[in-house]
């Protein structure tokens, strides 16, 4: 891969990421452009998120070096960020004009919901193509309970389930 | 107080937000709230969620609400400048986390095996969240999020069309 695709990759990935860019990022990493498979990706995505900052945005980076080296860590990023923050730009400048326009707030209603339902999907896909063992399928749901119905922090979830869920891997790995 | 004199404190707010957000950077959301809006005073609790939902709305990764914080307290520079203390040095780590992992040490593979249920769990969490969000607004939200879970879920086209047709129904029903 050349770095101009992974620059054009990662752009398509910022500019249509609405509502977030998980889902789309997956989608075109995994699905459109194969660069990585989908266990590959979600160990990427896996790493990112216990690293502090956007997942991804950490993922991009890795991703990125992956390919290129240091050269490709920069690319995706850039490509990644850019999009967003020219649109970014434009909307601070007009904010106060249209930021209350009531016939925007139900258009934008109907994607947030849409981008709920997005999200889900992507995480019930990965589930089922990753087939974890059954383990692994506990410790997945239950950081799923913590963090929609108990609403703990993230950090605490990630402290209290990341060292059983390695424990976990590391016995099935000596097994 | 000239625009300024808040690039350094943005800075150095961001740059330790950047660090405790593990788990995405929409975790931290509850703590930049206070730090923003409580600690600072940088904006009221309004103009904040309003800000939010406005870098919800717009394409890209979540965290770009920092850039617009950044641009409320500081313009331009504060935009940047917010958004570089954010990603930067969170950047840095992981591209030197991706150096290691370069070296095929065993132990870490066993690490990211076991954060992979982690993930997947926490990205579902969210996702019933944001539905959790909507459906209070709009009970006819419910139905838009269910049968667009089961297409993403199903289908291997786009995750985009589900936008399209959230956009439709939600000019239309919500």
């Amino acid at each position: 891969m050349r770095l101009g695709e992974l620059f054009f990759g990662y752009a398509k990935i910022g500019l249509l990421g609405f509502g977030g860019v998980a889902a789309i990022a997956r989608h075109v990493i995994v699905e459109e452009r194969k660069w990585l498979t989908e266990r590959e990706y979600a160990e990427v995505l896996g790493l990112g998120q216990v690293l502090p900052g956007p997942n991804v945005g950490n993922a991009a980076v890795m991703i990125g070096r992956r390919f290129h080296g240091l050269a490709g860590a920069v690319t995706a990023t850039a490509g990644l960020y850019s999009g967003p923050l020219v649109i970014l730009i434009l909307l601070a400048v007009f904010y106060d004009h249209f930021g209350q326009e009531p016939g925007v707030a139900s258009f934008m209603r109907g994607v947030a919901a849409a981008a709920a339902g997005m999200v889900i999907g992507m995480a019930v896909k990965m589930a089922d193509k990753l087939r974890p063992p059954l383990e692994l399928i506990g410790v997945g749901l239950l950081s799923l309970v913590a963090g929609a119905w108990l609403r703990l922090p993230l950090p605490l979830i990630v402290l209290i389930l990341a060292p059983i869920s390695i424990w976990l891997s590391l016995r099935r790995q000596t097994a | 107080m000239s625009e300024d004199d808040e690039i350094g404190p943005l800075v150095l707010a961001f740059l330790a937000l950047s660090l405790v957000s593990i788990g995405g950077g929409i975790a931290v959301l509850p703590e930049m709230h206070r730090v923003v809006v409580e600690e600072h005073g940088w904006m009221d609790s309004l103009a904040f969620a309003k800000r939010f939902a406005l870098a919800q709305a717009a394409p890209g990764p979540n965290i770009m609400v920092v850039g617009l914080i950044g641009w409320h307290v500081a313009g331009a520079a504060g935009m940047f400048a917010a958004m570089l203390a954010m990603c930067g040095p969170t950047s840095l780590l992981a591209y030197a986390v991706a150096r290691l992992r370069q070296r095929d040490l065993p132990w870490l593979r066993v690490v990211e095996r076991g954060l992979v249920p982690i993930a997947v769990g926490l990205i579902a969490a969210s996702g019933l969240l944001l539905a959790k969000g909507t459906v209070d607004e709009a009970v006819l939200a419910l139905p838009l999020a269910a049968v667009c879970t089961v297409f993403v879920t199903l289908s291997s086209r786009s995750p985009l069309w589900v936008l399209v047709a959230g956009a439709f129904y939600g000019a239309l029903l919500l």
